[in-house]
């Protein structure tokens, strides 16, 4: 194929399961119309899956709702054609379009929560599909059933006299994708099926995704934000930005060699394995999205791109075509890879650990008992762990572990058991904030997940941070505004932000108003409360770069909780793992993340799809997470462990036990023999099937 | 500790603008251009002027008898007619804006104000308190408008004043009860847990970051209190708990004339009883206006 230089014409080939040509999308907005996605086009071929790519508002939602017409009212396709099975979509009548609905094409949502009806049992909401397939009542249910079980619900006649609110998300994830699998599509649309699962649940849906279309044949469109899933799902990738398609290609060959820079930028934002704080500065994309309806006239990455020359600013580059089925809209994609940082790929000098290992906060013991409706669920049990002055403690477990109750614990938000005990250099903390001096107020900060909610919409960024400082660093008068300008350039914003309200800011920028505050009375430990996982890929890593450059500076210690375990790693000089309220393993967190460790950890890491590692031997989990209700007993990991050794396992707790220096696991099997064993995999199940409990 | 100042240059990831137009303008903006805002502004703002200037516009004095010209039907001299003591009709509906309309703000702001600490202290606190003060406000809600309204009448005498309290009494539940809804979902929010954290006290909690997350209901519902509140003054005045004669006044003028309507002096009372739809008409559109922009 040669690189020619005009754009690419998308023939349709009625083989193909979906074709999209040259699609623009607008949504008029204020009585003006707005172009979401521009001259967008891609195949998906019968059995293929394609993975769609790309931060928030770059349109890969609308993309997905526009090929099954499912537009909200005020968008439409103004130009091009969708096809699916080389039927012209946008053409169809009412009719022709329901019809194609309940046969061709299916598509899989976000939250499997809000996909089902909470009020309808899952059996006869599954049966529907078939109903309106022309079956009878009866044949639906057995059908039903049949499906369920393909999906890999062992007990599927349980599973469908239950409500949706009574199966856990995974299950309802797979009763979603048995019923869109039901009419036996020839496409089926997947918008980020995975993003709301815990890693252990996500890798079981992708695998089951994975082997079903092998099983049925099925044409995968997948979208999803993150570049490790589609590294793992698709065969070929196309990256959309600000709406327009700007790379394509055969998944692997696009992430290990991407030739558009905006697809360079977005891989180097990641964190990788070998990635050490320490010494490697995480890569971010400088600058914003443009606006929908800002359309430039030359290159829609232009500003934000670190090779733009003077042509990409007048001249709109076409999709060229690059190589065998690869395409990329940048006149230089020969040189993508030449893209320069955004930052310094070193960070500063780091200085020699400060304190030494002395423990700043304590927790000993700390357990959290709830109430709810009479039954008692045991949100931490016999915690006990140390953040050492200046160090970051990361906190992984997947939700329901207990790490949000640790941090809430931990701050005096919410009151543990009594005979747990938080210390402060030593001395025991008064387990609710307002019952600690203002000096003990002041050492602990946090950074919340969600900065909507923790910012006072109300507020004015001034007056979020100025209060702060007035309120826990005592400052007045002329000294608040120096010490404000001062905190706010700490943390990359300017001065012209301090009348906003947080709704005119962008997520990353409220995440750092909310880390300005934390910091404005010199705290000396700051909670970080998964600070990075409502933001995008470019974004997470300013802030992660950040909160490292102010450690340096402040010498703060971190506790910082993730269910991204590449971040933990990156950031982290410990690690604990938590599962159902207990303190799994703790240690230095090369030695956690690397052989030997506890089993738990091992099938944790092994979840998490990687750009780097695609193919690498996974290990399953069985089943859900038990209800903290009503933990196993034994080992409460011994229901879903694969290392299990015994009897042991199920009537004795193993004690935390530090199995080498600094490093603690709780298990039974000695660490010599987890050195040993953990070498290869686990005796390889065939995909694990999922219970109701 | 200092925090060292880094030069904003070097800051890649927030080089261009992000803004969005102030939430607070643009609402204000989507009520004001709402046809169903205009209309009901117009017909309140008629009531207004009335009710401010009436005593001068209307053509002739509203408590003037005239023994000679008794229930005269509406003419060129008397547009509406006179009444059965010869008052001119006309004046007295001009006239009987006034009343209405400085008892109806009166009473809705004050439970306004009640409501409003009530249900902020009630969802802030929860717990015994919470239900203590539910308990009351639920034994408030149990009776009758009428009955509070002989009872305390029969303690301190029929006025304004009386008026005033009784609706006060019966709204500041209701008014309650929403406001404690939305701050019960507020508290939950992390920056009240950021708020408690830098050591703030209850008051300053509730007062300064709670209370300004919570006016969009507080806001519609004292609009839909408005219209409310217009029917309970028009009731208590026309069973006389209110304004006494010769005052003008829509509904004590009706209660005075109704009897006549069957003798076939329909427009003794016509006129005022359209006088008050038209009020609570306007007042019920500028309330939907409001609702509609804020739930947008």
């Amino acid at each position: 194929m040669s690189a020619a230089a005009e754009a690419p014409v998308v023939t349709p080939v009625s083989t193909d399961a979906l074709t999209v040509d040259h699609v623009d999308v607008s949504y008029t907005v204020r009585r003006r119309d707005q172009a979401v996605l521009r001259d967008v086009s891609f195949r998906v071929g019968r059995g293929e899956s394609f993975g769609l790519v790309g931060e928030s508002g770059c349109g890969k939602s609308t993309m997905a709702l526009a090929i099954v017409r499912y537009l909200a009212r005020n968008g439409r396709v103004s130009a091009g054609s969708i096809a699916i099975d080389g039927e012209d979509v946008l053409a169809m009548n009412e009719g022709a379009l329901r019809r194609l609905r309940a046969t061709k094409v299916s598509m899989v949502y976000q939250e499997p929560g809000r996909a089902l009806n909470p009020s309808i049992r899952v059996g006869p909401q599954v049966a529907e599909v078939f109903q309106i397939a022309g079956k009878s009542d009866q044949e639906s249910l057995e059908l039903s059933e049949e499906m369920l079980r393909t999906v890999r619900i062992s007990d599927p006649a349980v599973v469908m006299r239950r409500y949706p609110h009574q199966l856990s998300g995974g299950m309802l994830q797979r009763t979603v994708i048995a019923m869109a699998l039901a009419s036996e599509p020839s496409l089926l649309i997947l918008d980020e099926p995975t993003t709301a699962l815990d890693a252990t649940v996500e890798a079981e849906v992708l695998d089951l995704v994975k082997a079903l279309r092998q099983e049925l044949g099925t044409s995968l469109l997948f979208i999803s934000h993150n570049l490790g899933v589609i590294a793992r799902m698709c065969d070929r990738v196309g990256v959309l930005y600000a709406g327009e398609l700007v790379e394509e290609g055969p998944a692997l060959e696009v992430l290990h060699d991407a030739r558009h820079p905006y697809t360079v930028g977005l891989l180097r934002c990641i964190p990788r394995r070998d990635a050490d704080k320490r010494r490697h500065a995480l890569d971010t994309i400088p600058g914003f999205l443009p606006r929908p309806g800002d359309t430039p006239a030359g290159c829609i990455f232009a500003d934000r791109c670190g090779l733009v020359e003077e042509r990409c600013r007048t001249e709109a580059p076409p999709l060229y075509e690059i190589g065998p089925a690869r395409r990329s809209r940048c006149h230089f994609h020969g040189r993508a890879q030449t893209l320069p940082r955004a930052e310094p790929a070193q960070t500063e000098a780091a200085k020699p650990r400060p304190g030494d290992g002395k423990p700043l906060i304590s927790a000993r013991d700390v357990g959290k008992t709830f109430r709810l409706s009479g039954q008692e669920i045991h949100g931490l049990t016999g915690v006990s762990l140390d953040i050492l002055a200046g160090e970051t403690l990361g906190l992984v477990g997947e939700s329901g572990s207990g790490k949000t109750t640790l941090a809430r614990v931990l701050m005096g938000l919410t009151a543990p058991d009594a005979g747990s005990s938080v210390e402060l250099d030593g001395r025991a903390l008064a387990y609710l904030t307002k019952q600690r001096t203002a000096e003990d107020q002041k050492s602990l900060q946090i950074v919340f997940q969600n900065p909507d909610s923790a910012l006072n919409r109300r507020h004015s960024v001034r007056r979020l941070i100025g209060r702060s400082l007035s309120k826990l660093g005592h400052y007045t008068g002329a000294a608040l505004q120096t010490r404000l300008l001062a905190l706010v350039q700490s943390v990359r914003l300017t001065d012209r932000y301090l009348p906003m309200r947080p709704s005119q800011l962008s997520g990353g920028l409220k995440q750092r108003v909310a880390i300005a505050r934390a910091f404005a009375g010199d705290p000396r430990v700051v909670v970080c409360d998964e600070p990075t996982s409502a933001l995008d890929v470019s974004v997470q890593a300013a802030i992660l770069n950040l909160l490292n450059d102010l450690q340096t500076r402040e010498d703060v210690a971190y506790l910082f909780i993730s269910h991204d375990l590449g971040v933990v790693r990156y950031l982290s000089d410990r690690i604990a793992v938590l599962y159902l309220g207990r303190l799994m393993e703790l240690g230095p967190a090369n030695k956690v993340f690397s052989f030997p460790h506890h089993p738990y950890t091992e099938a944790l890491l092994s979840a998490v799809p990687t750009v780097d590692d695609v193919d690498s031997e996974r290990i399953r989990l069985d089943g859900e997470i038990p209800s903290a209700a009503n933990p196993p007993s034994g080992c409460v990991f011994h229901t879903r462990c694969p290392r299990k050794i015994g009897e042991i396992c199920e009537t004795t707790e193993p004690e935390l036990l530090e199995a080498e220096p600094g490093h603690a696991i709780r298990c039974h099997i000695p660490i010599e023999e987890l050195r040993r064993i953990q070498v290869s995999p686990p005796p390889a199940k065939s995909l694990p099937t999922a219970h109701a409990d | 500790m200092s925090i060292d100042v880094i030069p904003v240059e070097s800051a890649g990831a927030v080089a261009a603008e992000r803004t969005g137009p102030s939430p607070r303008g643009e609402l204000l903006h989507d009520i004001v251009r709402s046809k169903t805002f205009i209309v009901g502004a117009v017909i309140v703002g008629f009531w207004i002027i009335c009710a401010i200037f009436g005593y001068a516009i209307a053509p002739h004095n509203p408590t003037a008898e005239n023994l000679e010209a008794i229930n005269k039907a509406p003419s060129s001299a008397h547009w509406f007619g006179t009444d059965q003591l010869g008052r001119d009709v006309f004046s007295r509906v001009i006239t009987g804006a006034r009343n209405i309309l400085i008892i109806v703000p009166l009473a809705v702001i004050l439970s306004t104000v009640l409501g409003t600490a009530l249900g902020l202290v009630m969802g802030y606190f929860r717990g015994l308190l919470d239900e203590s003060i539910a308990r009351v406000l639920e034994a408030f809600l149990a009776l009758p408008l009428i009955v509070i309204a002989l009872t305390a009448i029969a303690a301190i005498g029929a006025s304004n004043l009386v008026v005033i309290l009784v609706i006060a009494v019966v709204f500041t539940p209701l008014i309650a009860r929403t406001v404690r809804t939305s701050v019960l979902l507020e508290r939950e929010l992390d920056y009240v847990a950021a708020a408690r954290l830098r050591g703030e006290k209850s008051p300053y909690i509730m007062f300064v970051e709670i209370l300004p997350n919570v006016m969009a209901p507080i806001v519609v519902e004292f609009t839909v209190r408005i219209g409310y509140a217009v029917f309970a003054v028009a009731a208590l005045s026309f069973l006389g708990f209110g304004v006494q004669p010769p005052t003008p006044d829509w509904a004590a003028d009706i209660a005075a004339n109704y009897p006549l309507v069957a003798a076939g002096y329909w427009w003794e009372v016509l006129f005022a009883a359209l006088a008050l739809a038209s009020l609570v008409i306007g007042i019920n559109l500028i309330a939907d206006a409001v609702e509609g922009a804020i739930d947008q």
